[in-house]
């Protein structure tokens, strides 16, 4: 179904572009599915796309209360990565990765997905021990990690401020090649034309308002647009998971929602050909393909459904952008924004069934969803479709947190903002 | 945001450390109530909306605060003394 190729595009280029078709249908809901997934953002649709294709369930709807991808996935900073320490976690991104590498086929629409490259810098030397770990541990896995030399690096970044004279001066990294970046707005375009075409109902501006019950089992959603009954009800609505759950009458869970920006910069020259991160704060840059720079640094540090940040962070952020890059002082940023994030305990996601029979979740992506969305779409179906967790979804349970089995990557205990 | 210390008045957010759900409750240190160390440790309300929240005025007088906030406006509606309330974590 190569709807976009070379020969798709001469020809509506020679009939002036009219014959096109929209790239998603706008259907009324129908009174039931199979499943109904709640949140029309990567995760909902990648969940719906995966349905579709792994399983064969196409009576399935995706539910959307604003537009497709006005949360957080045209928010994020478009990282992707499998760099982590703990076997949970590495195994499931680095099928995440694995998914991306093939993406742009898989879906017949061009994400952009560019492997750049993500390099941590290390500034101090238990530092650069802790990457040597961390790297061996994911090569122990078949992932790729690298520690680079500050020559290399040098090389690498030339405009990076490596001098011993740096406020804090860089001693190495921890590079992993095959990360990189995709364009956040293909992904959630391209996974919801993918749903569609196989029969999926992406049904937007329609906000879910309750949900319907028959004794202890969810039966289905009230929404604004009406009832809509199913037999399975997923919900991947990230940081309105707190909301959500409470319209379930569910008023606890392991999770805070925080706000994050992001910004962006005037547009630049090549500068930076990679992602890199700081070591000595919590900061990243990248430098997308029209030449701005996108970065951005901590949460804003309280509990907030508010999809905008205060001006400390701002002040924060552009300090440690300038403590690595002293050119890039008088470079202007262009935009900023805030996205909500749903923050657990330990710092990793929840894909389950339940909590409630007929209900599925899929939450806690803290500030990583992105870089999440194909393997978590993957695992999620499968978990839906099959009544049952894959293996590399098994871990990442809702009462994992009550059984002593948590993944803390960052061995930072139960306070989501410091995830 | 501004938060107002009961005891030195308006200040700017950077001057506190949050310290996040005022409505946990600290089981005794002796309890063996298993659900109830889980929830102190692990549950949130996280609601969108009024949020009863503990703040350390840490750059400040160092007390600590309950704090009523909106966290869909950050509107501030009320502090107090946290005097005799939850015990708090220490920021790393």
């Amino acid at each position: 179904m190569a709807e976009y190729s070379a020969f798709s595009l001469l020809k509506n280029a020679l009939t002036g572009n009219k014959d096109w078709k929209p790239a998603w249908r706008k259907p009324d809901p129908k009174a039931s599915y199979d499943v109904v997934v709640i949140g029309g953002g990567g995760h909902g649709l990648s969940t719906a796309y995966y349905l579709a294709k792994e399983h064969g369930i196409t009576n399935v709807a995706v539910l959307e209360k604003g537009w497709l991808g006005s949360g957080n996935v045209g928010r994020n900073t478009t990282a992707v990565r499998s760099n982590y320490l703990l076997p949970q976690n590495t195994r499931f991104y680095e099928h995440s990765m694995k998914l991306w590498e093939n993406l742009s086929h898989d879906l017949n629409y061009n994400v952009m997905f560019s492997q750049r490259g993500c390099l941590n810098l290390a500034h101090t030397p238990a530092q650069l021990d802790d990457y040597a770990r961390r790297g061996n541990a994911m090569r122990h896995l078949g992932v790729d990690a690298e520690l680079m030399s500050v020559g290399q690096i040098k090389r690498l970044v030339p405009a990076l401020d490596v001098s011993g004279s740096a406020r804090f001066p860089v001693l190495g990294g921890l590079m992993q090649r095959r990360a990189g970046s995709a364009r956040h707005d293909a992904v959630a375009w391209g996974y919801a034309r993918g749903a569609d075409r196989r029969g999926v109902d992406i049904i937007e501006n329609c906000e879910v308002t309750g949900f319907l019950r028959d004794g202890g089992r969810i039966t289905g959603v009230s929404t604004t647009r009406g009832e809509i009954r199913a037999k399975k009800v997923a919900l991947a609505v990230a940081g309105s998971t707190g909301r959500v759950m409470q319209l379930a009458g569910i008023s606890h869970m392991p999770i805070e929602s925080h706000v994050l920006q992001a910004f962006v910069s005037e547009s630049l020259k090549p500068i930076i050909n990679t992602i890199l991160t700081f070591g000595m704060g919590h900061f990243y840059i990248s430098q997308s393909d029209k030449g701005g720079l996108v970065y951005g640094g901590d949460l804003d540090g309280y509990n907030s459904y508010a999809q905008r940040g205060s001006l400390p962070i701002v002040d924060e952020v552009m300090s440690e952008m300038v403590a690595l890059f002293p050119g890039l002082a008088r470079v202007r940023m262009l935009r900023s924004w805030g996205g909500v994030c749903d923050m657990t305990m330990d710092g990793s996601p929840i894909i389950t069934t339940g909590p409630l029979p007929g209900m599925y979740l899929n939450c806690g992506w803290c500030y990583g969803g992105f870089k999440a969305t194909p393997a978590s779409g993957w695992c999620f179906a499968y978990t839906i479709a099959k009544d049952e967790p894959h293996e590399f979804n098994a871990p990442f349970t809702l009462d994992r947190f009550y059984r002593g089995l948590i993944i803390d990557d960052k061995g930072q205990g139960a306070t989501p903002r410091l995830h | 945001m501004l938060i107002t210390c009961p005891y030195c008045g308006p200040r700017d957010v950077i001057e506190f450390t949050y310290q996040g759900d005022g409505n946990r409750k600290r089981p005794q240190p002796a309890s063996q109530d298993l659900d109830a160390w889980n929830a102190y440790v692990y549950d949130r309300l996280n609601p969108a909306g009024d949020h009863n929240e503990i703040w350390q005025h840490s750059g400040g007088c160092r007390a600590h605060l309950r704090v009523v906030r909106n966290t869909l406006t950050h509107e501030i509606l009320s502090t107090a003394f946290a005097r005799g309330g939850h015990k708090t974590e220490s920021r790393s």
